[in-house]
């Protein structure tokens, strides 16, 4: 659905065959774990059975003796890091816990931290080995609970902690350690007046779970120590350059050591940007002089990644009994994991980022706790703060009898509105997805049913520009290589060659593009923040406008005019009378003009406006077993332009799913040892293809005038309206509010058993 | 993963011999379903595999006047795609449908989902229901035991060491019979149980009033139950809610559940008793001839 005047693209908007397709389908494509390598080695790592330990003694000398074994590493093969903080693409990082979080140092903050690492001539040698490592552990009580973890008298993780408030000065260092790493604090107008100013007011705590992101490849490294000194790290990352700086800083040797070539990646969510095995790896082949391979099992996946907080949240919202929101008000704490980090910030600046509300104020806390550390994933933050804020609203509108699109088209965020965190909105299309979904056949059509009910909800993401970089190479056969350095998770490759097709005249199979290794290819930030469709397709926009001027050069040297009466359109350069040569025609003549055309294109200044989404869910509750199944499911989202609508579907979809299962039913299920009970995929559960139905899809698209076709990131946003829109739905259906997530059927009945 | 031999014995005796032979450190191999994935994460660790899913003796599938005789090697599918099964037998058939997804089913048997003897198996609760009687053969000879006397733990069962599990039998089917397996799972497919209730009915000829009844009970305690109570207390009563309020009340009695990663001891109680009653609708309505509508899983 178009919502603006569109100019008419003769590539972007279709739908082209991926170019990446065909490996992907026969099994051919070459993931993390598939790398081969003469005289590898394979590792295996010891993880802690404990989640809060001090590490007396570590005897790995069983180990080492064991035949087949070729190396052990622990953290005292790591330099010691100080208390460095190192900038890494995506955020700061502070480079002792960074370490300490590759392999224990003196402490074991969750269950499944590394401590040893061992390589040897097959997986099993090195599995026997990892058991013959002895390890002394001096057991500490285990700080599960995000709020019990903020008290004065619990147990403290890192002695090294103490709450930086943002906008205050520093922490003394003298101070006494403590599990609040951060405290966040962003007030908007008068919070007190805007409540005055209310009729309704409504206030709810929430919780919600830590969750993964549950990407299906497991983290993979395979590392080759050169004895020139050079590393090469072959691994599925959403970052090869920042995988290439960290792993440079956590091994203390220059970046230009370092090279990174990523592999296929299966899934990664915002999980797949954090270094966990290339040090390792490294370690254990400078100590081999063999390249050596570490895959993580699911287990491990789940233990000791970086899965998303789980959360505690107070929410308050005033409204007037005419529909306008005057006041909100959020406390919220997450939890960190083992280190600071949790995605507190952008939560702040989301929970009511879809909404015009003149007063406000947010506070924010992050917290460790015996979990992993927590790290991105999809939209990290919002979908939490999406679930307080959203249901919210529609008991607000429940309250007052305003229907809930309506009223979320009167408050919605636009163009001048200002974020109670200061930013103000450019043009976005926050009111254009509410209207998609109220104009929707699926929202005009009245649900019938006993125990069934209907809900919606809205979602915000920033989306970032950052930096990116691509170079295209014209080949004599009128094709073009584009290479470029964002790995592909989403389809992206795709998207960024549609663009320089579509700025070169040409069409998208007669681009090649390939993602490119950290020596071959300019710095690209990570593949996050949906921002790659964006960015590097500036950077490819950028290099098809260089190929442009040197065609436009050489067409004036053959023509023997200047180049100033030479054009570039419509997929030709066009002289002085009616002169023209098509951009195929050109290519043919590289050889005799001067040799290899390449352009170069970068980008580092733009920044995207951000997206919206608005779900519609059905949903039909058993009452007697709380159970939910979904219905029928339509998600609105402003794409800025789809470059290619069936990725832009498939994020939607994609994303939607991932929230479903989010809302329904994953978590990470501890025991009072702060062991993750259901750390397999039979016992977290994500959604199969049985648990949801074809997710409709509606395209917005309002263009983000900052990028020259439009575009805005799809990838995150949908994941953030999924939990409240079917809590709404639950309400609707059976009468029960829920403010926990997941809503699972044990806890879903005893809320409908209470009733 | 822990070296293994594997031994593949041509018939059940010297399949009992190697078993004794290797007294405790040797396990079957049927499909290896639960096995090898517990083999591959370390949880058991034997030196030796005898693989048991060529014995002929496990591969019967067939009826006679004594009733139906299940190998214990027989994959779900061969069991889901017998007529006899799925006329006479249904929830049996049932559970075969909901045990993994296809591949598993195309290896997975009946006598490894009893061998590994997991409280939330879902084939247990059906054969309990249906009367299933486990043939055992060992070094001393041959044994047979109810299937509701089968487990006595997670994961531990009568099995002396050099026994083997040869066929599960069930009695004929009376007149006038139904039956249905059904569990609770948080998602519609590829679950486990948070609790699989298995029961049997035979009606009168006028379709109102039970005979006799079975219900078997999974995922609610240690092992796999036998709701024998419950069952009994439908013997004669009108088919009606009262009668199925009262053997749901009777289940709900024995049902001595954990809290866990997937159910709550209060969820899993209530969810016992609405299991029970749903399926014995079910049941009853194959007894009387009909077809039930229900969504697989759901």
């Amino acid at each position: 659905m178009a919502t603006a005047e569109n100019p008419k693209y003769k590539v972007i908007g279709t739908r082209p065959i991926r170019h990446d397709g065909a490996d992907k389908v026969t099994g051919r494509a070459r993931y993390g774990a598939d790398i081969q390598l003469s005289g590898m080695l394979y590792g295996a790592m010891l993880r802690s059975p404990h989640a809060h330990a001090n590490i007396k003694s570590i005897d790995t000398s069983k180990a080492e003796a064991l035949p087949g074994v070729r190396a052990v590493a622990t953290s005292a093969d790591l330099p010691e890091q100080g208390d460095r903080v190192v900038e890494l693409g995506e955020g700061a990082a502070n480079m002792r816990h960074l370490t300490a979080n590759v392999l224990a140092r003196g402490k074991v903050l969750y269950r499944g931290h590394s401590i040893a690492a061992v390589a040897a001539d097959n997986i099993h040698i090195a599995e026997e080995a990892i058991k013959l490592i002895e390890v002394e552990y001096e057991l500490l009580p285990p700080v599960m609970d995000v709020v019990g973890a903020m008290a004065e008298n619990a147990p403290v993780l890192n002695d090294d902690i103490r709450t930086e408030s943002v906008g205050s000065a520093p922490p003394a260092k003298d101070s006494k350690p403590t599990n609040v790493a951060k405290h966040f604090l962003f007030e908007k107008g008068d919070v007190a007046a805007g409540f005055a100013e209310a009729d309704i007011i409504v206030e709810r705590e929430f919780d919600t779970a830590m969750v993964h992101q549950g990407y299906i490849e497991p983290h993979n490294a395979t590392v080759l120590w050169n004895t020139d000194g050079k590393l090469t790290v072959w691994i599925s990352t959403q970052g090869s350059f920042t995988v290439r700086q960290q792993t440079a800083e956590l091994l203390k040797i220059p970046i230009s050591n370092v090279k990174v070539i990523p592999t296929e990646i299966g899934g990664g969510f915002g999980g797949k940007i954090s270094v966990y095995l290339p040090p390792v790896a490294a370690v254990l082949s400078k100590k081999t002089g063999r390249p050596v391979k570490l895959v993580m099992s699911r287990t491990n996946v789940f233990e000791a990644t970086g899965p998303t907080p789980g959360s505690h949240m107070k929410v308050k919202l005033g409204a007037t009994k005419d529909g306008k929101l005057v006041a909100g008000e959020a406390w919220i704490a997450f939890e960190a994991g083992a280190y600071t980090g949790s995605p507190i910030g952008p939560a702040c600046m989301c929970v009511f980022a879809c909404y015009d509300l003149p007063h406000g104020r947010v506070e924010g806390f992050d917290v460790c706790v015996n979990k992993p550390r927590t790290n991105a994933y999809r939209a990290p933050g919002s979908t939490h703060v999406a679930f307080a804020t959203e249901t919210l609203v529609n008991e607000i509108c429940e309250k007052i009898d305003v229907d809930p699109a309506e009223f979320r088209i009167n408050n919605a965020a636009k163009e001048g509105v200002r974020r109670v965190d200061g930013p103000v909105y450019a043009r976005v299309g926050m009111v254009e997805t509410v209207e998609a979904i109220k104009n929707s056949e699926h929202y005009k059509t009245a649900l019938e049913g006993k125990y069934r009910g209907r809900g919606i909800a809205s979602g915000f993401w920033f989306n970032c520009g950052l930096k990116s970089a691509a170079s295209a190479t014209v080949n004599p056969d009128g094709t073009v290589s584009l290479l470029e350095g964002s790995t592909d998770i989403g389809g992206s490759r795709t998207g960024i060659a549609m663009q320089l097709a579509e700025a070169l005249g040409i069409t998208a199979e007669e681009v090649i593009p390939a993602v490119g290794d950290t020596d071959s290819v300019g710095y690209c930030d990570v593949t996050g923040g949906s921002r790659v469709t964006f960015a590097t397709g500036i950077a490819a926009i950028e290099a098809a406008k260089d190929i442009q001027r040197q065609l436009v050069d050489r067409a004036a040297m053959i023509w023997e005019v200047d180049s100033s009466h030479v054009s570039y359109s419509d997929g030709g350069v066009h002289g002085p009378d009616g002169k023209q040569l098509s951009f195929k025609e050109m290519a043919a003549k590289l050889h005799g003009t001067g040799g290899a055309v390449i352009g170069r294109g970068t980008s580092s200044e733009a920044t995207q406006g951000g997206a919206f989404g608005t779900h519609c869910v059905d949903v039909e509750v058993d009452v007697d077993l709380g159970k939910v199944q979904i219905l029928r499911y339509t998600a609105a989202q402003d794409a800025g332009t789809a470059i290619h609508p069936s990725y832009v579907e498939g994020q939607m979809q994609g994303g939607a799913v991932q929230g479903i299962g989010w809302a329904l039913n994953e978590e990470y299920w501890y025991d009072e040892q702060g062991e993750m009970r259901n750390s397999t995929y039979l016992d977290y559960r994500i959604p199969t293809c049985y648990d949801v139905p074809m997710i409709d899809t509606i395209i917005v698209e309002v263009p983000d005038p900052q990028h020259p076709y439009g575009v805005r990131g799809v990838g995150e946003v949908p994941i953030c309206p999924p939990p409240a829109a079917i809590a709404n739905a639950i309400y609707d259906a059976v009468g029960v509010r829920m403010h926990d997530l997941p809503m699972s059927p044990p806890k879903l009945l005893a809320e409908i058993l209470k009733k | 993963m822990h070296a293994f031999d594997y031994q593949s014995p041509s018939t059940v005796a010297e399949a009992i011999e190697l078993m004794a032979k290797h007294n405790g450190s040797a396990r079957p191999l049927a499909g290896g379903t639960d096995l090898i994935d517990q083999m591959r994460v370390g949880r058991l660790a034997p030196d030796v595999l005898i693989d048991v899913k060529k014995l002929d003796e496990l591969n019967v599938l067939s009826a006679d006047a004594a009733g139906l005789h299940v190998g214990a090697a027989v994959p779900c599918y061969r069991i889901y795609g017998d007529e006899t099964v799925n006329s006479q037998y249904t929830a049996l058939a049932d559970s075969c449908h909901i045990i993994g997804g296809i591949q598993i089913q195309s290896r997975a048997s009946i006598g490894g989902n009893l061998c590994n003897s997991g409280p939330a198996a879902d084939s247990t609760p059906s054969m309990i229901a249906l009367g299933g009687v486990c043939v055992i053969a060992g070094p001393s000879g041959s044994r047979e035991i109810a299937v509701e006397s089968f487990c006595t733990g997670p994961g531990k069962n009568v099995l002396e060491p050099g026994e083997l599990l040869v066929e599960v039998r069930f009695p004929a089917r009376p007149a006038n019979s139904g039956s249905h397996y059904r569990r609770m799972i948080p998602r519609n497919e590829m679950d486990i149980a948070v609790v699989g209730v298995g029961a049997s009915v035979t009606l009168d000829d006028s379709g109102q009033n039970f005979v006799s009844a079975r219900i078997g009970l999974g995922a609610i305690a240690a092992t796999p139950l036998f709701a024998e109570a419950a069952g009994e207390s439908l013997a004669g009563q009108p088919v009606n809610d009262e009668s199925l309020e009262k053997a749901a009340a009777a289940a709900r009695e024995i049902a001595s559940p954990i809290t866990d990663m997937r159910g709550t001891r209060e969820y899993r109680i209530h969810v016992t008793g609405v299991l029970v009653k749903r399926v014995l609708q079910a049941a009853i309505v194959r007894a009387r001839g009909e077809q039930i509508d229900y969504c697989r899983g759901h």
